[in-house]
């Protein structure tokens, strides 16, 4: 049920201040999309106008198209709580539910969006998404302990697994293995790698190797300037973006040389 | 507290050689003493004018401050003995801070205690004059009309802090802030005034009814639950909110499932202390609810006995003779007393037990 999205002509403000400017790419399903840049290029901004998580930040709005499955994201009558459901995000900082145990933070897109299950169902829904975040075997014992008492790496493997009990059909990821150590980010990545069968994944990145190792596409963000917007600067198949890129700025800032 | 680190050499004590420097440290109930010192020393010097507490505690906390200042200037340097200056100040604006609450603690419970008796909750004032008697009216009456202030104020103090932190934009958010603002300041005898104009619009002048008395207090209360619950409901980081959000959770669910079961224990908490701060209000009971000697448990009809206002007229009136009245008025404040207490503990339990659990 992946999804590809087209964008067209995307500028994102803040208020006046114009944080991206002009992104048109595709970004096919059942692949990842890596997309990296300096610090405060916009990478963000971009991931959160994706699923209209970028509106909820007062003043801030979107011009432009992105269009998934034929309809545009941002026409009038889109409402963008349906957009989410089906456009689920994870965040750099892992966020679980301080007051819901492990159990309830997994079904918490359910539960909240009304969904009625059974006891039955709710058990193997939340058995098949942790083993899907690769942390069943670390909770299985204590579903019923508060969400916040895991460990950064665990949090974070539970808020994957609470974005895709929902079953989302793209799945954002703004930096989820920054805070990570070496062996949680492999889990994570090994996950990624699992997930892309089912979902289209885009996963914002400053880790080069790590784009290297999982995705697909690379998209190059840049910024022209201080205060000036961010903009794509190329957007490749990630072998080319890493052996031969297109574009000067892109082999400079991954060969290291910027500035 | 020494500054010695076991590692380094024991340097000779005042040089500067070495990286760490060893000082020469006061004994440790050395400033204590000299304090005391001073403050007997104040007493002599208060005794040779004619002696008063009063001066004896200006001459005894600036002689024992100075006191403790020089010695340990002269022995320990110039930093240590700064930080025994602040020390002493705070200190002794601190007592003196107590001074008025303990007297008044002691006060209260000293002329209280003697008619916290069965009798006191058991009766009511019906048919007594001098002998007896008690705040069985009163006390219901206050829960009640407190009761009833909650049930009005918590819901629109609530909903009013949710739209504030969750809705409001611009000018409306701005002018209610300031509105609410102001209302906080409002004396409680204008909250009263207000309720009766209010409702002598509908019933006429010289109406009395509990339910006035609840919405006087209920002006006052309001304002209290919105800034507190206001607080709390900003502390609920963001990053919550956004992943409820990005489940696909419509806002106000999500304000309902997550930010208030987030904060629900500090809401609790506020909530309780703003019932604290309402439920000894006297100004506004006397002009909507006045006074009642026999029982009235229905807010609906006519007037109600309620704690401040029993202790305020057993103290004014207290009837033939004075001194049971003023008895009585004693015991009234006490029980005020220990109900706002409880309400306290009551505070702090909810926030004890309804803090998001980390459970590690
Ligand atoms: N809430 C906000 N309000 C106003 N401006 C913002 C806001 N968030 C981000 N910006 C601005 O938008 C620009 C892009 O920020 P963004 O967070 O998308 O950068 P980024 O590429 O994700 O950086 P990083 O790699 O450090 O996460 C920056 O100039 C930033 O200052
Ligand atoms: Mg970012």
């Amino acid at each position: 049920m992946a999804k590809r999205i087209d964008i067209s002509d995307l500028d994102i403000y803040y208020g006046n201040f114009k944080a991206v400017e002009g992104v048109n790419v595709s970004i096919e399903p059942r692949s990842i999309t890596a997309l990296i840049g300096p610090s405060g290029c916009g990478k963000s901004t971009f991931l959160r106008s994706l699923n209209r998580m970028h509106e909820v930040i007062p003043g801030a709005r979107v011009e432009g198209k992105v269009v998934i499955d034929g309809q545009d994201l941002y026409d009038a009558d889109v409402d963008p709580v349906d957009v989410r459901r089906q456009i689920g995000m994870v965040f750099q900082r892992p966020n679980p539910f301080p007051t819901m145990s492990i159990y309830d933070n997994v079904i918490a897109g359910v539960r909240l969006n009304g969904g009625k299950m059974r006891k039955g169902e709710l058990d193997d829904l939340v058995e098949k998404s942790l083993r899907g975040a690769n942390l069943w075997n670390e909770v299985k014992d204590r579903l019923n302990r508060p969400g916040s008492g895991l460990s950064g790496g665990q949090q974070q493997r539970l808020c994957i697994a609470r974005a895709i009990a929902v079953e989302p059909e793209v799945l954002l990821m703004d930096e989820p293995c920054s805070a990570l150590d070496p062996i949680s980010t492999l889990a994570i990545e090994d996950l990624m790698t699992e997930l892309k069968e089912r979902f289209t994944i885009v996963i914002v990145t400053h880790n080069m190797q790590q784009a290297a190792r999982v995705s697909e596409s690379t998209g190059f963000f840049n910024l022209g300037g201080v205060g000036q917007p961010g903009h794509l600067v190329e957007f490749n198949p990630t072998e080319k973006i890493f052996s031969n890129p297109d574009e000067k700025a892109t082999e400079d800032y991954i060969s290291g040389r910027f500035g | 507290m020494s500054t010695q680190t076991p590692l380094a050499p024991a340097p000779v004590a005042g040089s500067s050689a070495g990286p760490v420097r060893t000082q020469r440290r006061l004994p440790r109930f050395a400033p204590l003493g000299l304090f005391l010192g001073g403050i007997a020393v104040g007493a002599l010097l208060s005794a040779l004018t004619g002696f008063s507490i009063a001066l004896t505690v200006v001459y005894g906390v600036v002689l024992g401050t100075i006191a403790v200042y020089v010695v340990s200037r002269s022995v320990e340097g110039r930093r240590t003995a700064t930080d025994r200056l602040v020390t002493t100040v705070v200190t002794t604006a601190f007592l003196i801070a107590m001074v008025p609450l303990v007297s008044l603690v002691w006060t209260v419970l000293e002329n209280g205690l003697p008619r916290l008796d069965s009798t006191f909750f058991n009766s009511s004032m019906l048919g007594i004059v001098g002998e007896g008697g008690g705040a069985y009216h009163a006390i219901l009456g206050t829960l009640i009309i407190t009761g009833l202030t909650t049930v009005i104020s918590v819901p629109v103090g609530l909903l009013t802090a949710i739209y504030l932190v969750e809705y409001g934009t611009g000018r409306l958010k701005k002018a209610i802030t300031f509105f609410v603002d102001v209302m906080t300041g409002i004396p409680s005898i204008v909250a009263g005034l207000f309720a009766y104009a209010l409702f002598a619009l509908f019933f006429g002048g010289g109406v009395r009814l509990g339910i006035m008395g609840a919405v006087a207090l209920s002006v006052l209360m309001i304002p209290v639950v919105v800034r507190s619950a206001e607080e709390v409901l900003k502390l609920v980081p963001n990053e919550l909110r956004e992943a409820a959000y990005a489940l696909g959770v419509p806002k106000w669910r999500t304000i309902l499932k997550i930010v208030i079961p987030t904060s629900v224990a500090g809401l609790g908490t506020g909530i309780t202390l703003a019932v604290a701060r309402v439920i000894g209000e006297t100004a506004p009971l006397l002009v909507t609810v006045g006074i009642l000697t026999g029982t009235n448990l229905n807010p609906f009809d006519g007037r109600m006995a309620t704690l401040p206002v029993f202790a305020f007229y057993q103290l004014t009136q207290p009837g033939v003779p004075p001194e049971f009245g003023i008895q009585r008025a004693w015991t009234a404040a006490l029980v005020l007393i220990v109900l706002v207490m409880a309400l306290n503990v009551v505070a702090r339990l909810i926030s004890r037990f309804f803090a998001p659990k980390t459970g590690r």
